[in-house]
């Protein structure tokens, strides 16, 4: 089942071509991060798949609507939250939400309001005005004005920017339980290990197109192979043995020297061989690709 | 889209922002304080030194103190819809199932029946000071329309600059160059003791027949021209300011 599907989008605003051409399909359930840095087009791609702006060309559809022909029906089925939390600060955090599922035309706004509170552990702040509520709370009402008569796909602009490490935790603590009731994620970050660690799937939006998409193993792939790291013991070793591996440009770091590898067995076993002949004395390691290495590659070769 | 859910959708803004009204205290204090502070000190401390062409201070100036009034009113509708924009609640309504109508127009319907409600408080106020109209119930229904048109067309122009405007302090500043404009104005001193550049500019500006025609038809009096020229200032404006509005909208939210 897809839940998101976008072909082609393009934008302008006046001289700026803000996306060039962004396609990128979501499924049912999951947890899908569009990661770029500032300006990378985020908040203008979110904003065409949540009806608020219309694309100059290309098509996207969400819960199978048309996002430009369909608007109230995709509407109905999707909820936004913006970078900053969107909340009424002179109601308190139970009118907050019972507004909400008033406008959303629920059956029963104040039973869901209390149902969402109990969720989000905001039952005992529910009466109070927001001016009293931490960071941290105003940003879990805003999630839980979000999930306010279950829509199947919610929109997270940047939902941990501005949050400090525990709040962010929270956060994410908080998405990967909102997935369980089956709701569609799909957020936008610049966290490189937000992504790798919330979401099923990562599109790389850069300069206005998808440079990549993937798991976060897929693309960790598309990085630089695996590099050795070797410790030595003491500084005669260490220079020895950069002697030894001049041809592999070994870079020195305190008492290790790091080598890029092509990632196969027979270089391994050549670097091992070459330090054993030297008689010296070092342990190694090998290091995996980081996403930010990743991320780096693929930027760099998008240029 | 059904219209049922266009009233109960406005319904629902207009009860949020009346919220936002009825818990700040200052918005009250300072909609009401201002124009009744000055009601009080022309009438006690400057009226006896005023000449008003034989009519009562209170009688000639609560006209002006009116439109005082709903100005700094509007000051604050203005503001109320520039946080919205700022906080981004305009892009949550907008990804919601709303009716378009009601996002502004729940501010709009708050801004028109609370000034309402200070227009009639500082007429009540001004009744226990001596205020003595003697206009019939038409007198009172035609004031009561220029009044709200006005309040209206004020409105309009608070959304304009709530939307336009690039920060909260600066959001409400139209409604103080406003009141400058009323001070301009027939709306405390007859133009006749004006000099007679600043006479010529207060005769042609809208203040001056939109007090005018107010106070004429309160005291029972014949409003003349001053009351086409008063409706047409106040329908021109508001519908200049509501077009303006929509296109602002259109390019923020």
């Amino acid at each position: 089942m897809t839940a998101v599907k976008a072909v082609g989008l393009r934008k302008s605003f006046k001289a700026q071509t803000v996306l060039k051409g962004v396609s990128l399909t979501v499924g049912q359930g999951e947890i899908f991060a569009l990661l770029g840095s500032n300006g990378a087009g985020k908040t203008t791609t979110i904003k065409i798949l949540a009806t608020l702006l219309r694309a100059d060309s290309g098509t996207a559809e969400v819960c199978g609507f048309d996002v430009a022909k369909q608007g109230r029906r995709v509407r109905e089925c999707i909820s936004l939250t913006g970078q900053f939390a969107a909340v009424d600060d002179i109601l308190t955090g139970r009118e907050n939400l019972i507004m909400i599922g008033r406008l959303r035309h629920l059956g029963d706004p104040k039973g869901e309001a209390d149902r969402q509170l109990g969720e989000f552990g905001l039952s005992d702040a529910a009466d109070k005005p927001l001016s009293t509520y931490s960071g941290g709370m105003r940003r879990r009402l805003d999630l839980a004005m979000s999930m306010m008569g279950s829509p199947r796909v919610i929109f997270l602009d940047e939902p941990t920017t501005g949050l400090d490490p525990q709040g962010r935790l929270a956060v994410w603590d908080t998405v990967r339980t909102m997935v369980e009731s089956g709701v569609t994620v799909f957020l936008t970050t610049q966290y490189l290990e937000e992504a790798d660690s919330l979401a099923d799937r990562i599109a790389i939006l850069h300069d206005g197109a998808i440079a990549a998409e993937g798991t976060a193993a897929e693309l960790k792939r598309l990085a630089p192979p695996p590099k050795l790291v070797l410790s030595f013991l003491e500084q005669g070793g260490m220079a020895q043995a950069a002697e030894a591996l001049a041809a592999y440009g070994p870079v020195p770091g305190a008492l290790t020297l790091t080598v890029a590898t092509d990632g196969s067995v027979n270089q391994t076993a050549e670097i091992m061989r070459r330090l054993e002949n030297a008689g010296i004395e070092a342990s190694f390691a090998q290091r995996p690709p980081t996403l930010e290495e990743a991320f780096l590659t693929i930027i760099k070769e998008a240029i | 889209m059904n219209v049922k859910y266009a009233i109960s959708d406005t319904a629902v803004m207009t009860g949020r922002v009346m919220k936002q009204i009825f818990r700040s205290l200052d918005t009250i204090i300072t909609v009401l304080f201002m124009p009744v502070a000055m009601l009080l000190a022309m009438n006690y401390v400057f009226g006896g030194a005023m000449d008003l062409g034989g009519v009562g201070t209170v009688d000639y100036m609560l006209a002006g103190i009116i439109m005082m009034c709903v100005l700094s009113g509007v000051a604050y509708t203005a503001y109320r819809i520039h946080v919205d924009v700022q906080k981004g609640l305009f892009e949550r309504f907008h990804s919601m199932p709303v009716a378009k109508s009601s996002i502004l127009g729940g501010h709009v319907l708050t801004s028109i029946v609370s000034n309402a409600v200070s227009v009639i408080a500082i007429i009540l106020i001004g009744l226990l000071i001596g205020f003595r109209p003697e206009a019939g119930a038409v007198g009172w229904l035609m004031a009561a329309l220029v009044i709200i048109l006005f309040i209206a067309a004020m409105t309009w122009v608070s959304v304009f600059f709530g939307l336009a405007m690039k920060s909260v302090e600066t959001a409400g500043v139209f409604a103080y160059l406003l009141i400058g404009l009323i001070f301009a104005s027939s709306s405390f001193v007859p133009t006749g003791s004006m000099p007679p550049a600043l006479a010529a500019f207060a005769l042609h500006q809208p203040m001056t027949p939109i007090a005018d025609s107010v106070r004429l038809l309160l005291l029972g009096e014949p409003p003349g021209n001053s009351l086409p020229i008063a409706l047409a200032w106040c329908i021109g404006i508001g519908a200049a300011f509501w077009a303006m509005s929509v296109k602002a909208y259109g390019r923020r939210a």
